[in-house]
Formats: C-alpha cells, structure tokens, sequence
C-alpha cells in the first residue's frame, strides 16, 4: 500500500509546512493560513490511517472518515473567529501586529 | 498501477508546492489565492483515498468558504503588510524554526509508517448495523446515528463561534448588519452570477443533501453550498445582509440543533435511549434533522464568513 503511504508522508510534511510558517511568517493573517495547513495536514494522516483499515464491503473506514468531516467543518468555525479578532485588533488599534509596539521597529506606514 | 502511482506522485508534489507557496509567497493575496487552489488539490487527494465525503466537504470550505474568509481579510489589513515585512525575523531564527519544523514532520512520518497495518477498525460493526438505520451512506450513518451526539455537538460549536465573533462588534453596532453594504453594478459580471448561479446552487445543494442518505453528499456539502450562493447574492449588491438582532435570523441558526434534540429526548420514551431512533423510522428522523441541520449550517457558515456586526440596522 505505498500510495496510502505517500499520502500519509504528505501529511505529515503538511504539518512541517504549517508550523514553519506558524513560527516564522510575521503577518497574523500568515499565521492563520499556516495553522490551517498544519490542521489539514493532520486530517490527511488521520485519514490515510483510517484508509488502512478499508474493507467489510466498504470503500474506507467510514467513522474517521465522519470525524475529519467534522474536523474541517469545526477548524472553519475556528479561522473565523481568528480572523475577525485579527481585524477587530487592526480596528482598534490600526495595526495587525502581535509584537508589543515598544519593542518593536516603529511602523514603516 | 504504475500510472496510478505517477498520477498520486504528481498530486502529492503539487500540494507540497502550493503549501509551501502559500508560506514563503512575500505577500498576503498570493498566499490566499494559493490555498484557494490548495484546498481544491487537497479534495482531489481525499477522493484518491476513497473518502468522497470528506472531499465534496474540503473542496466547499477549504477551498470556497475559507478563501473567501480570507480574501475578505487581507483587502482589509492591506495597509500592515510593509510592516510585516519589516518585522521579518532574521536567517538564523528561520533557519531554527525551519530545522524544528522538519524534525515535528520526520518524527510524524517515523510514527506513521510505524503504526500498526490494517489499523484497529469501528468499520465491521458500521457495516453490520448499517441495514438498521435504512441508510446506505456508511459515512452518513455515522454522523447522524451511530455517532450522533458528536454532530449535535458541532452543530452547537458552530453557534459558538458565531456568538464569539459577534461579541467583537463595537457597542454602537450592536444588533446591526455584518460586512459592508455591496453596492449592485447591474451591468457588472458579479450581479449577472448572482441572478444565474444561485438557482442552479440551490438546486445541486438539495441533490446533494437528498442523495446524502445513500450515496457521498449531506447536510455539510449542501449547507456550504447555499452559504455560498447566499454569500453570492449578498457581496453582489443584489440584497443586503441581515441585522443580527433578527428573530427569524436567530430562529434559523438554533432550528437544526433544536430539532435534532427534540428527536434526541423523543428517543428516550420511544427507543429507550436519548438519540435513539424507533427502529422503523430511523430514516425519515435522520433526513428530518438533516433538513433542518442544513438550514443552519447554512445560516451560520455565511454569517461567520460575514464577520460582526458593523454597521447599524438602516445603513
């Protein structure tokens, strides 16, 4: 079965991806998308996983499969409110940045 | 097998590169549009792994309704991207996260290709109690008979969220209308879409709903679907979005998981257990809730994807 595997490497590297981004892009709105992918890295894993115990007169293992559905529907909900706490920030403040503004360089706009 | 191998070969690389497009890309926009596409590569991976159900639900929010969440965004928080860039952390600090990243990622693929082959499996019993729910989609089954209580359950998260992204509207807005009023350009290609699209949407959204019992479909693809052609009609000028405050839009959003706790707490007399169906009418409960649980989601998804309220009820 190396095509699961394939699948399932991919996942995994998914997640690599993800956390890279999650540590090294500086844009908050970055941050979401790359947690997004981390989040449908581990989907992918969970689902090739599941793919292994495909059989009984059925195409995959249908309860993770259930789960993932639930999975990606919940980390929408999720990014939703990530995302408008982000903007109500950049209302408030008129910035998108998550470092403190003492520390940081003074805005370039 | 050999194709079929290059075919999951190429799919495998091309979402690695969109992955990585979507982190290294230098701007904001790239990198959304980019997990548009992802989103869409990556349903073509589910289907490849015979889970249809999970990729008709990956395509219609990861690639549609995230994508839009997140375009909407970044035209808003356009003027902080220079500071962004400003702040972009040095090599040696990316050369660290990097080296971090592929360690989490190598001891993943160590775990994965470790586990135990075929893995320990619910599928038997599922495909043995199948026939009593008078469905034939295994997937369907699970979500709304055999592991009701976790659907119910996300049905109320979902609300959640939505009541936390609405507890961020400023005081004076409150009770108001979400987003911004879309101006309607009847001339404009956006208005032509959402007076030809949304039919043909509700349409499909019903089949997919209906089919659902039977075939890969259900209440989450059908109720992205409607969001998707309600978010049409909205950011096409051609009505505009409803004030919170709304009876009817807060009746709407709790119906799904209302009727599904009404038929949940039936179950008690009927069927001896709470969300247990009386055994010769499991399947017209499951389509009931499922009709209602689309409304919501449908509801919801769109009104999440709008944001909080902003700006007062006449404006």
């Amino acid at each position: 079965m190396s095509t699961l595997n394939l699948y399932g490497l991919c996942g995994a590297a998914l997640v690599g991806l993800g956390l890279y981004g999650l540590l090294a892009v500086p844009h908050p709105l970055r941050k979401i998308l790359a947690f997004n992918l981390v989040g449908s890295g581990v989907f992918l894993l969970f689902g090739v996983v599941a793919g292994r115990g495909a059989g009984y007169g059925l195409a995959g293992d249908p309860v993770p499969q259930a789960l993932v559905i639930t999975g990606i529907v919940v980390a929408f909900s999720a990014t939703a409110l990530a995302v408008a706490l982000l903007l109500r920030l950049h209302e408030e403040t008129g910035s998108a940045s998550l470092s403190p503004p003492e520390s940081g360089e003074p805005p370039t706009v | 097998m050999t194709m079929a191998m290059l075919l999951d070969g190429c799919l495998v690389l091309l979402i690695l590169g969109i992955a990585a497009w979507t982190v290294l890309a230098r701007n904001t926009f790239p990198a959304v549009a980019g997990y548009a596409v992802y989103g869409l590569l990556l349903a073509l991976a589910w289907v490849r792994l015979a889970a249809i159900d999970a990729a008709l639900t990956e395509a219609a929010i990861g690639g549609g309704l995230t994508g839009v969440l997140l375009i909407r965004a970044t035209v808003r928080l356009r003027s902080t991207e220079a500071r962004a860039h400003a702040e972009r952390p040095g090599p040696l600090f990316r050369i660290f996260a990097a080296l971090l990243a592929a360690a989490c990622a190598g001891l993943l693929a160590v775990v994965f290709l470790g586990l135990p082959d075929p893995a320990p499996t619910l599928a038997p019993m599922v495909a043995e109690n199948l026939s009593v729910t008078g469905l034939g989609n295994a997937v369907t089954a699970v979500l709304l008979a055999f592991r009701a209580i976790d659907t119910l359950l996300e049905a109320v998260v979902l609300v959640f969220a939505l009541i936390a992204v609405w507890s961020l509207a400023p005081n004076r807005h409150w009770g108001g209308r979400p987003g911004p009023r879309y101006t309607l350009d009847p001339d404009a290609m956006l208005a032509y879409l959402g007076r030809l699209l949304p039919p043909l949407g509700i349409i499909v959204a019903i089949y997919v709903f209906w089919v659902g019992a039977d075939l890969p479909g259900g209440k989450f693809q059908a109720g992205t679907l409607l969001s998707a052609m309600w978010l049409l009609t909205i950011i096409a000028g051609l009505q505009d979005s409803p004030p919170v405050s709304r009876r009817w839009v807060r009746g709407l959003l709790v119906l799904g998981t209302v009727v599904f706790l009404a038929i949940g707490f039936a179950g008690w007399p009927l069927a001896g257990f709470f969300l247990a169906y009386p055994e010769d009418y499991a399947k017209p409960l499951i389509l009931l809730i499922e009709a209602a649980s689309m409304i919501s989601i449908a509801v919801t998804l769109g009104l999440l994807v709008l944001g909080p309220p902003a700006r007062s009820n006449d404006s």
